[in-house]
C-alpha cells in the first residue's frame, strides 16, 4: 500500500496538501478527482518523490519515499506525469524500453526485451514501434508512454490525467485498458481523472479532494451523489440513474 | 524491410539503406573524414622540412580536437539537461566571464603583466575561476531548495549581461595600447598554442571525458526530463552536479586556452543529432567531436589553401554558427 501520514505542502503561504493522511493502492482501479488545484497532482508529486513534503511521509509497502533508494522505488512504483514533452526524437520501442532501465540500468538482458516486447504487444502498439513519436495521434502517443510504465513491470502504476486532450473513442480505450491491466495483470492503478462518469464507470474506489484535503473516499455508488459532487466541485451536478449505472450531469 | 519477390534478396538500395541505418557505419565515416582532413593538414604546402611541419601543425590540431571535444560534449550533454537544442553552455555567461576575468587583469595590472604573465598562471587563474562560479552558481540555484534549472539559466543570463556591461565599462577606460592587447587577446585563436598549456588542456579535457562513459545511459534517460527520469530511479539532483561539473570545466579549459567561442557547440551539437539518427548519446557524443574536428579543421584548410589567409577561423565559425542559430530559432518559430 501507499500510505501517506500528515502530508503537507506548501506554495508561498499557500497550502496545496493539507495534512493529507490516506492509504492507496489497492487491487484494481483507484480514481482520483477533484477541482483544478485540489492537489491531486502535487500528492502525485509527493508519492513519486519528485516533490518534497514539507511535514509527513510517505510510504510504499512500508518504505519510506523520503530515505528509500530512488532506484528501488523505480521497480515498485511507476509515474506517468500529465506532460511528456521529449526534446530528441524517439521511436515507441526506444521509449518502452526506457521503462526497464529501473532493473537494467541501460544494458537490456533478454528478460528485458521480453517485457518490452509484452507491453508493446499489450498496448497493440505492433504496427508502431519503429514510429517517431511525433508522428503519432494523440490516442497512440498515450498509449506508448503507457506501454513505457507497463514495461517498467511494477506492482503500482499511478497516471496523472491521461486522458487529457483524447477524443471519446481513445478515452474509452485507454480506460479499459486500465481496467484490463488491474483484472487481468494484478496492476494497482491509481488514476487522476477529470470526468467522473469515467471515474465512476471504471473504477473500484473514488478519492475525492479539494483545498488540498480529501474529502470524501469511497465506492462509485456512494461518491456519485449530487450533494456529495457539488461539495467536491462547487457546481450543480444532477446525477441520474441510467442502465442502473449512476450517470452525472454538469452540463447546465 | 523491402524484399525482392523474385530473388528473395534484398534489393541493393534497401540493403545500403539499412547500413546506412547503422550508426556505428556512420560514425565510422566521420572518423575516416576526419582523418583523413589530418593527412591533408599534415602533408600539404611544406615549405622546408616535413618533421618540422609535421610537429608545428600537430600542435593545431591537437588544440582543435581538443577544443572539439571540450565544446561538442559539453554542448550535448547541456542541451541533454535543459531539455533544449537551441542553448549553449556559453548562456550561462561563461564567455562573458572569461572576459571579464581577462578584463579585470589588464586593468589592475596593465597589459604588460597580461602578455608577460606566465601563460600557465593565467591558465590556472581564468580555469579555476571559471569552475568555482559556474558550480557556486549551480548549488546555489539548483542545490536548494527551489530546484529549477529555468531559475538557474535565467541567473545565468543576467549575471552574463552585467558581466558584459561591466566588462564594457572597465575597457572604455582602459588605456588604448591596454585595450588593444585585450581585444587582440579575446579572439579565439587555434594556431600556435601554448605547448605547455596545451597538455594540460589535454589532460583536464581527458579527465573529464573519463567521467562521462559511466553517465551515457543515464544521459539517455535524461532525455525524457527530469520527472521521467526521476520516476525511472535516476537521483537527479547528484547527475546533475556531475554533468554540470564535467560541462563547467570542460568549457572553462577550453576557452581559456584558445578564448571563448559562442556558436561553435550550436551548430557541431545540431549537425550531430541530425547525422547521429539516433537520440542515444554513446553515438552523439562521439558524432559531435569528430563534427567539431572537421568543421575546425576544414575550416583551417580551405583558410589557408583556397583564400590564402591564417587566424581568422573563429570569426569564420562565429559568423556561420550566428547564420545557423538564426535559422534554428526561425525554423522552430514556423512550427
Amino acid at each position: 500500500m501507499i500510505v501517506l501520514d500528515g502530508v503537507s505542502k506548501r506554495y508561498n503561504g499557500h497550502t496545496v496538501l493539507d495534512e493529507v493522511s490516506i492509504a492507496f493502492g489497492a487491487e484494481g482501479v483507484t480514481a482520483l478527482i477533484g477541482p483544478n488545484g485540489a492537489g491531486k497532482s502535487t500528492l502525485f508529486g509527493v508519492v513519486g518523490r519528485l516533490i518534497r513534503p514539507e511535514a509527513g511521509r510517505v510510504a510504499v509497502d512500508g518504505s519510506d519515499v523520503a530515505t528509500a533508494r530512488s532506484s528501488d522505488l523505480a521497480k515498485t512504483l511507476a509515474v506517468l506525469r500529465q506532460d511528456n514533452h521529449i526534446a530528441a526524437r524517439l521511436t515507441v520501442h526506444d521509449l518502452v524500453e526506457f521503462g526497464r532501465f529501473p532493473h537494467s540500468k541501460g544494458r537490456l538482458t533478454v528478460t528485458d526485451r521480453d517485457h518490452v516486447d509484452r507491453a508493446i504487444e499489450y498496448l497493440a502498439l505492433d504496427d508502431f514501434r519503429n514510429r517517431f513519436l511525433d508522428e503519432l495521434s494523440g490516442g497512440q502517443r498515450q498509449r506508448a508512454f503507457i506501454a513505457m510504465v507497463l514495461a517498467q513491470d511494477t506492482k503500482y502504476i499511478l497516471l496523472d490525467e491521461p486522458l487529457n486532450n483524447l477524443d471519446l473513442r481513445h478515452m474509452t480505450e485507454i480506460m479499459k485498458l486500465l481496467r484490463r491491466m488491474a483484472d487481468e495483470l494484478g496492476k494497482r492503478v491509481i488514476v487522476v481523472l477529470h470526468d467522473i462518469n469515467f471515474a465512476a464507470t471504471y473504477s473500484d474506489r473514488i478519492v475525492a479532494m479539494r483545498d488540498g484535503r480529501v474529502v470524501a473516499d469511497a465506492g462509485a455508488a456512494e461518491i456519485m451523489r449530487p450533494e456529495v459532487l457539488e461539495a467536491v466541485y462547487d457546481t450543480k451536478v444532477d446525477v441520474r440513474q441510467i442502465d442502473g449505472r449512476p450517470v452525472a450531469l454538469y452540463y447546465s | 524491410m523491402l524484399t525482392d519477390t523474385v530473388t528473395g534478396r534484398t534489393p541493393a538500395p534497401a540493403r545500403l539503406g539499412a547500413l546506412w541505418a547503422r550508426p556505428g557505419l556512420r560514425l565510422a565515416l566521420l572518423a575516416v573524414v576526419a582523418l583523413t582532413l589530418v593527412a591533408v593538414y599534415f602533408f600539404t604546402d611544406v615549405p622546408g622540412s616535413l618533421a618540422f611541419a609535421v610537429k608545428i601543425r600537430s600542435l593545431t590540431v591537437l588544440a582543435m580536437l581538443l577544443v572539439a571535444t571540450a565544446v561538442g560534449v559539453s554542448t550535448v550533454v547541456f542541451h541533454t539537461i535543459t531539455q533544449n537544442r537551441i542553448l549553449t553552455p556559453s548562456i550561462m555567461g561563461f564567455d562573458a566571464f572569461y572576459v571579464l576575468v581577462s578584463t579585470v587583469i589588464v586593468f589592475f595590472l596593465g597589459s604588460a603583466s597580461f602578455l608577460g604573465a606566465d601563460p600557465l598562471t593565467l591558465w590556472l587563474v581564468q580555469v579555476v575561476v571559471m569552475v568555482a562560479f559556474s558550480v557556486f552558481l549551480f548549488t546555489w540555484l539548483f542545490g536548494g531548495k527551489r530546484r529549477s534549472i529555468h531559475l538557474m539559466l535565467l541567473v545565468g543570463i543576467v549575471l552574463g549581461t552585467f558581466f558584459r556591461s561591466f566588462t564594457e565599462w572597465m575597457q572604455r577606460m582602459l588605456d588604448p595600447l591596454d585595450f588593444q592587447v585585450l581585444s587582440d587577446a579575446m579572439f579565439a585563436s587555434l594556431t600556435r598554442p601554448d605547448e605547455t598549456l596545451l597538455l594540460l588542456t589535454g589532460a583536464v579535457v581527458l579527465l573529464a571525458c573519463a567521467a562521462v562513459p559511466p553517465l551515457l545511459r543515464i544521459l539517455d534517460v535524461l532525455t525524457l526530463g527530469e520527472p521521467a527520469a526521476v520516476g525511472l530511479g535516476v537521483n537527479h539532483r547528484r547527475t546533475l552536479l556531475m554533468l554540470f561539473t564535467i560541462v563547467s570545466v570542460m568549457i572553462a579549459a577550453s576557452t581559456a586556452l584558445v578564448g571563448p567561442i559562442l556558436f561553435f557547440g550550436l551548430i557541431v551539437a545540431n549537425l550531430a543529432y541530425s547525422y547521429a539518427g539516433t537520440f542515444r548519446h554513446v553515438w552523439t557524443l562521439p558524432t559531435a567531436v569528430l563534427i567539431g574536428v572537421i568543421c575546425l579543421l576544414g575550416g583551417q584548410i580551405v583558410l589557408e589553401q583556397v583564400f590564402n589567409l591564417g587566424g581568422s577561423l573563429s570569426m569564420v565559425i562565429e559568423f556561420a554558427g550566428g547564420l545557423f542559430f538564426l535559422y534554428l530559432v526561425l525554423r522552430k518559430g514556423a512550427r
